[in-house]
């Protein structure tokens, strides 16, 4: 995964698997960076991702939780149509601050 | 009963590292069959959502084994079946609402929805204290090898 930070945009650049075991290393650098940078929008750009289970989904919804507390905008970008589905299964879609890219 | 045509059986240490070597296993078990990119997909998102659940909820990240048992029946149906010697579930039917979820964190809640939408039956049985067992099957449309 790589960090880039465009302003106030920051998008983190998930790359390979996201299961239950990887999940705790994007989250913890994701929330570092996240805490350090304050940004307006948070991107979580998902088109390097190879494989994702439910562990993605909570990946997403966990960062919305942080997103939420500082206004920042939560971004689901480059998703295939199918983990975008798995995604939709959680609602996420009709939550106020997510928006699909 | 179904004839079984081909079949492994692993048992694999609960470890959340496994996770993708469990579902690489089933994958290229699978890959026998020339499954659609789509399937394999299917098939390995299903098998990660069991694995996962027996390392997090079964036997909650103490050490513990995964038995991992696979059959390929005629008529191209892959038969799985992922079992922990874990805690058990209280309510079944309750675990397998959406979003229902004990562990707090950043569990989703949604395995269970998620291997039964990409399976075609998903039967869970379970005994509070003695272990779960997930059963799933899915057909598979490209041709099998005897
Ligand atoms: N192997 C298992 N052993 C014990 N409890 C389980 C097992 N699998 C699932 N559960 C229970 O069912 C609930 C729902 O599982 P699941 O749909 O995969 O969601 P999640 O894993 O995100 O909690 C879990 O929170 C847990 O309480
Ligand atoms: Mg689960």
């Amino acid at each position: 995964m790589t960090i880039t930070l465009d302003g106030a945009e920051m998008t983190a650049h998930i790359t390979g698997e996201i299961d239950h075991h990887t999940a705790a290393f994007l989250r913890s650098g994701i929330d570092a960076a996240f805490v350090r940078q304050k940004p307006k929008t948070l991107i979580l750009d998902f088109s390097g991702v190879t494989f994702m289970d439910s562990s993605g989904v909570g990946l997403a919804l966990g960062r919305y939780k942080k997103t939420k507390e500082t206004r920042c905008t939560l971004v689901l970008a480059g998703l295939n149509e199918r983990d975008k589905r798995m995604m939709k299964l959680s609602g996420m879609q009709k939550m106020e601050g997510i928006e699909f890219r | 009963m179904k004839k079984v045509i081909n079949d492994f059986k692993m048992n694999v240490a609960a470890k959340s590292v496994n996770e993708s070597f469990c579902r690489a296993v089933m994958g290229a078990f699978a890959a026998l069959c020339d499954p659609t990119v789509e399937e394999l997909s299917d098939i390995r998102t299903a098998v990660s959502e069991a694995v996962t659940n027996c390392i997090v909820h079964g036997y909650r990240e103490q050490t513990g084994r995964i038995y991992i048992d696979a059959a390929l029946l005629e008529g191209n149906v892959l038969r799985i079946k992922i079992r922990d010697k874990g805690c058990g579930i209280e309510d079944v039917s309750a675990a397998m609402e959406p979003l229902f979820t004990t562990a707090g964190g950043e569990r989703s809640g949604l395995g269970f929805t998620v291997m039964e939408s990409f399976s075609d039956s998903l039967k869970v049985r379970s005994k509070p204290g003695k272990g779960t067992a997930v059963t799933l099957t899915k057909k598979i449309t490209g041709k099998c090898d005897g």
